[in-house]
């Protein structure tokens, strides 16, 4: 998603390496390019203004000391600014209350649905909780039907109550959960213009009615440059208590993320990163900031791994790949740990210098996967732990066991090869990080 | 005759014609986005009379807040820059019609743009829409339905939503409500109800035949194929359709819109772009940016949530919209 302003950035930063000391002239490029990047990325013009101003009064201030390059502080102090806009620190969900309520304000389309139902997913698998889902969109055509399906499919409870008094839905909504231990209460309301008054005035009835913990706008991250009226809006009405930046998984650049806290001093809670009921992460500045200059999101994709793989197997396979001993078959339990992260596409992408190994934009298909899947399936144990043995006999029955061509099993075995050099140079060492 | 005089006949003429029903929904829907905009120009006018570097910082910020794409923005400032050297303009007053000149150049490029919709005299008129998650597709089904419905057609309605929970319930509804026809199952594969409904289609004689399909981000590769699947089982059963693919765009949407254009326009022949929910603040700039950049002319713009918000684009009234107050 910023791995393009990720690739902006570094290219700007370039102009600065080797420069005994900053000065006016040898950023003004480096500004330049910063300025497009965040025009590009959608971030608010007024926001882009102020960081250009900001970095430029600092940089030119900045003490360069003996040990460090400019261009080094520089990225730092890039690095440091980015984190500031986009919030300083993760601010977690309320907890305390019980039942807590929490409410989902937001245009049409963007994402309220589905993200209560990855909420209520998330509040249950990672907090033990137990969520009862609301369904207040009475408006939309099958909308509640759309969140009852959701519930369904997660075993999470869905209130309903037809489609005649939002007001009147979430008082027995909220008395329902009391009586049935329900410790969080996830509102889906409708979608709505935020100039659109006599739906805001049905919003501040819900709000007023049963003070939910937290008012939380639902925004869509592929929105321009009006994000900041949207934003405005619903905060002016409701006083929102945080925001969900939805379709992250989506090659946009996502620069409302840069602007919400900035323009509005409302913190982003979480981000959804997939179409998958699972794809909701907490949102974490530091992290984020890390993604846009490329330097990768470790943390990310270690929360990401945490929930799935067993802990011993991961250790286990940690050695093999360091021991070098690493085999097709322990690749093909990887692979299947690995199909459930999600697309491949948005691992690789937080991977440390993604962009210079040339692998943030690539695109895999699932049936790829699937493929490779067939072919190991296709061989005996023993090959698999010996795939030196694998000649053209051999060769040609996983082909026909696995519906695939000989070459498609060649290019394979060629691949695992490579792969399992480069664990090794990343297990001892010999790889670079970039920066 | 320069464009700006054009555009200065049309409000004359319209006084005249009173061709007020158009307008008017323009009006409406666009009013926020007008207001605002002009205002923002207007004031620039009065704050600076004479042309000058802070003028242009001001403009291009303004250009900017209207998502009008950031390279088309930086590339109609050199335009303009230039014009003004050039042409030795120094007001600003004389400078704002050249600014609606060009404007409307970076849209119209020369060409003769058309809004009709490709239909076809014998057998049904086959529409796929497609875009990203949430920008509205379903509804415009609906309004498009209702629209082809009062002129006389018959219509009917293919759920390819087979993905999202509760999408083949949504578009019964409208179809219910438009009695229109419909074919749909859920959790099922896209290609396969398509084929189904399209050989009742052709069955039924329908007119006009709508295909909905699951909101797909442009950088899923699996959902794009997927949409190429849905292109090729089309044409197997109606040779030449799909005969219009539109893609919806929010207008709220930034400097991705362009991406979306350029990705969808890679899989499949898109015809035509649905500008949605321009009732709201959102200016909807980011069309400008993709006729320029990918040359997909818009179709339909969406400026309401009633089946009957929905209007044949028009560039001239869609600029007109923009720049009214500015003009008189």
């Amino acid at each position: 998603m910023f791995e393009y302003m990720g690739e902006r950035l570094s290219n700007a930063i370039k102009n600065i390496k080797g420069m005994g000391r900053v000065t006016e002239e040898n950023i003004s490029d480096a500004l330049r390019e910063i300025r497009m990047a965040l025009l590009e990325a959608d971030v608010n013009y007024v926001v882009v203004k102020e960081f250009i101003a900001n970095i430029k009064e600092k940089a030119l201030g900045m003490e360069v000391g003996k040990s460090l390059k400019p261009e080094e502080v520089f990225i730092k102090l890039v690095k440091d600014e980015l984190i500031s806009l986009l919030g300083g620190d993760f601010v977690p969900l309320e907890t305390k209350k019980t039942p807590t309520i929490l409410m989902l304000v937001g245009l049409q389309g963007s994402g309220k649905t589905t993200t209560a139902g990855k909420l209520a997913n998330h509040l249950r698998k990672k907090q033990a909780k137990n969520p009862l889902l609301v369904a207040c969109d009475i408006y939309r055509p099958a909308a509640i039907e759309q969140l009852e399906t959701i519930g369904k499919s997660l075993g999470i409870e869905v209130f309903k109550e037809g489609i005649e008094n939002p007001v009147k839905i979430v008082t027995d909504a909220l008395e329902y959960a009391k009586e049935n231990k329900k410790d969080y209460i996830i509102i889906d309301t409708a979608g709505r213009l935020q100039i659109d008054e006599p739906l805001m005035q049905e919003l501040k009835n819900i709000v007023t009615t049963i003070n939910p913990h937290e008012i939380l706008l639902v925004i869509d991250a592929m929105m321009g440059q009006d994000a900041i009226n949207v934003i405005n809006g619903f905060n002016e009405a409701l006083s929102l208590t945080g925001t969900i930046l939805t379709k992250l998984d989506g090659n946009t650049k996502g620069g409302v993320a840069l602007s919400v806290r900035h323009l509005t001093n409302i913190p982003i809670k979480f981000v959804g990163d997939s179409e998958k009921l699972d794809g909701l992460s907490e949102f974490y500045p530091e992290r984020m900031a890390n993604r846009i200059l490329d330097m990768g999101d470790i943390l990310s994709i270690a929360d990401k791994v945490e929930g799935i793989m067993n802990e011993e197997e991961a250790l286990d396979t940690a050695k093999k790949m360091k021991k070098g001993t690493f085999d097709l078959g322990d690749f093909l339990t990887t692979l299947k740990q690995i199909k459930k992260l999600g697309p491949l596409e948005n691992l690789l992408k937080m991977l440390p210098g993604a962009r210079k190994m040339g692998i943030n934009n690539v695109s895999i298909d699932p049936k790829d996967m699937a493929h490779v899947e067939a072919i190991i399936l296709s061989m005996t144990p023993y090959e698999r732990h010996h795939p030196e043995i694998l000649k053209a006999e051999r060769k040609q029955r996983i082909a026909k066991g696995s519906g695939r061509s000989v070459e498609e099993v060649n290019r394979l075995l060629k691949q695992f090869e490579e792969m399992k050099k480069m664990m090794k140079m990343v297990s001892s060492g010999n790889m670079k990080m970039p920066f | 005759m320069g464009i700006f005089d054009k555009l200065k006949n049309l409000v004359n003429k319209k006084a005249i014609a009173q061709e007020k029903e158009l307008e008017e929904v323009y009006d409406k829907g666009l009013k926020k986005t007008r207001e605002e905009f002009v205002s923002k120009l207007s004031l620039l006018g009065i704050k600076y009379t004479k042309v000058n570097e802070e003028y242009f910082e001001e403009l291009e910020d303004l250009l900017i807040s209207a998502d009008i794409g950031v390279n088309t923005v930086f590339k109609f400032m050199e335009r303009l820059r230039k014009r003004v050297k050039e042409e030795h303009i120094e007001n600003t007053e004389t400078l704002t019609e050249v600014i609606v000149d060009e404007l409307f150049i970076i849209y119209v490029n020369n060409e003769s743009l058309t809004t009709k919709v490709n239909e076809q005299e014998n057998g049904p008129t086959v529409i796929l829409m497609v875009g990203v998650n949430g920008v509205g597709k379903t509804t415009t089904i609906a309004k498009l339905a209702y629209k082809y419905k009062n002129l006389g057609k018959k219509v009917m309605m293919i759920a390819g939503d087979t993905f999202r929970a509760g999408a083949v319930e949504q578009l019964k509804i409208w179809a219910d409500k438009t009695e229109s026809l419909f074919y749909g199952r859920d959790n099922t594969d896209p290609a396969g109800v398509i084929y189904d409904g399209l050989e009742i289609a052709k069955k039924e004689n329908a007119d006009m035949v709508f295909i909905d399909t699951a909101g797909r981000l442009q950088n899923k590769v699996n959902l794009m194929k997927e949409l190429e699947k849905i292109n090729k089982v089309i044409e197997r059963i109606i040779p030449g359709a799909p005969h219009e693919t539109l893609l919806v765009i929010d207008a709220a949407t930034g400097q991705n819109g362009i991406m979306q254009a350029e990705s969808f326009k890679e899989i499949t022949n898109i015809t035509g772009i649905v500008l949605t929910k321009l009732d709201g603040t959102a200016k909807g700039g980011i069309v400008l940016a993709i006729k320029e950049s990918v040359d997909i002319p818009v179709k339909f713009i969406g400026l309401g949530e009633k089946m009957t918000d929905l209007q044949t684009f028009d560039i001239e009234e869609y600029i007109y919209g923009l720049f009214k107050d500015m003009i008189k």
